[in-house]
């Protein structure tokens, strides 16, 4: 158009600041007219732009220095508002978008793994037994799953498949299992990272989790039956409150209750307290005797200020065969 | 810039408010589906997980 040529490409200017704006008055009328029988030619041009014509005496005239600086600050205003606009679609993206995009990965992850269960191709290539003790690490390949996880207390259908690496990528895909930490079953930790808003967001009702709760982990030889720390008698009784305050402080105090090793079963640390994911948890000089697993999230909700762990213990595990599930899942019988 | 993309458009009123609806929607989904996707992992912003902290 001859008003870009004239004015340069993206400029906010209105055309009514430019010569070529007298041009597109004249050219579009007929245009209109002929589509339509639309009214005379006095087309959209607006209050806002206060009409070229007059203003320019048929437009030969350069703008005024004071309609120069309206055009200026009508084209930062409009940037400011894009902006604005383009941050509230990047809020979209994170909390929603992200979770598509999540969602599709978590599934061509937990697909493979099926696959390769099927055929027989274990990612844990025979270190996962019963109760292994901590020592030797088999080394999985980063962004794959091994592991299926399922948490009750999430919904009756909550599945997904733990990937190896806490690194973006993975955490994309899924759980992610901290590489130094120990497998399913293992003496140890077993401890994984998840998205507590977004991008899939498999923790994000971690603080649903109380002492006593289900986390089963699912890998191609065993089913492993996890119980959530914590005080299970003084969350019971805590239940009983109807204070709803007092109720609430009552189930917190049961979840930082700590068993004899001094684990609890929920803590909210600062980002770098990585002793929460040692073997035994909190406590990295000692020598792991239980199995134990480790959840860790963002918290708050929508920040990443601390963070929220969740300590259970191995209490049963049930080789897995065939398509039957352990009967902490619903459905269950092993 | 809006206005004149607006006095761009061809065709009648009703004719360009379905354009600009149109065009408004390609930007969004550009930037939902393309753009962001890119841009976030490269955000300082971005919650940090590596080594000496406990994961997202």
């Amino acid at each position: 158009m001859t008003s870009e040529q004239s004015r340069g490409g993206w400029d906010f200017s209105s055309d009514a600041a430019t010569p070529a704006g007298a041009l597109v008055d004249v050219e579009e009328p007929p245009a209109a007219a002929g589509r339509h029988s639309s009214p005379p030619p006095a087309p959209p041009r607006g209050p806002v732009t206060g009409g070229g014509g007059p203003r320019y005496g048929g437009g030969g005239g350069r703008p005024d220095g004071g309609d120069a600086l309206r055009t200026v600050l009508r084209g930062v205003g409009q940037l400011l508002i894009t902006a604005g606009m383009v941050l509230l679609l990047f809020v979209v993206y994170e909390l929603w978008v992200s979770n598509l995009f999540a969602e599709r990965k978590q599934q061509q992850v937990h697909q493979q793994l099926a696959t390769e269960w099927r055929t027989g191709q274990d990612p844990l290539k025979g270190q996962d037994r019963l109760n292994l003790p901590i020592g030797k690490q088999v080394v999985l390949p980063v962004g794959d799953g091994f592991a299926n996880l399922y948490i009750p207390q999430f919904g009756k259908d909550f599945v997904k498949t733990i990937v190896q690496g806490t690194d973006d990528a993975s955490l994309d895909k899924g759980p992610g299992h901290y590489v130094n930490s120990q497998l399913p079953g293992q003496i140890g930790n077993f401890a994984l990272a998840g998205h507590r808003v977004g991008k899939g967001e498999p923790f994000l009702n971690l603080d649903q989790l109380h002492p006593g709760d289900k986390i089963i982990v699912q890998t191609a030889s065993n089913w492993y039956v996890y119980t959530v720390l914590g005080n299970v008698q003084a969350y019971n009784a805590a239940l009983k409150l109807t204070n709803a305050s007092a109720r609430s402080t009552a189930i917190a105090n049961a979840l930082a209750a700590t068993d004899s090793q001094g684990v609890p079963g929920r803590e909210i640390v600062s980002p770098g307290a990585i002793q929460v994911v040692a073997p035994v948890p909190d406590h990295p000089d000692q020598t792991p005797t239980r199995a134990l697993l480790t959840l860790t999230t963002c918290h708050p909700k929508y920040t990443a200020n601390q963070r929220m762990i969740v300590h259970a213990v191995l209490t049963r595990s049930v080789p897995n065969k065939g398509s039957g599930l352990p009967r902490e899942l619903p459905g269950g019988t092993l | 810039m809006y206005v004149w993309i607006w006095r761009h458009l061809p065709g009648t009123t009703g004719l360009r408010v379905l354009q600009a609806v149109l065009l408004v929607a390609a930007v969004c989904a550009l930037l939902l589906f393309v753009v962001f996707p890119v841009v976030e992992p490269r955000l300082p912003a971005n919650p940090i997980t590596g080594p000496g902290t406990v994961g997202q």
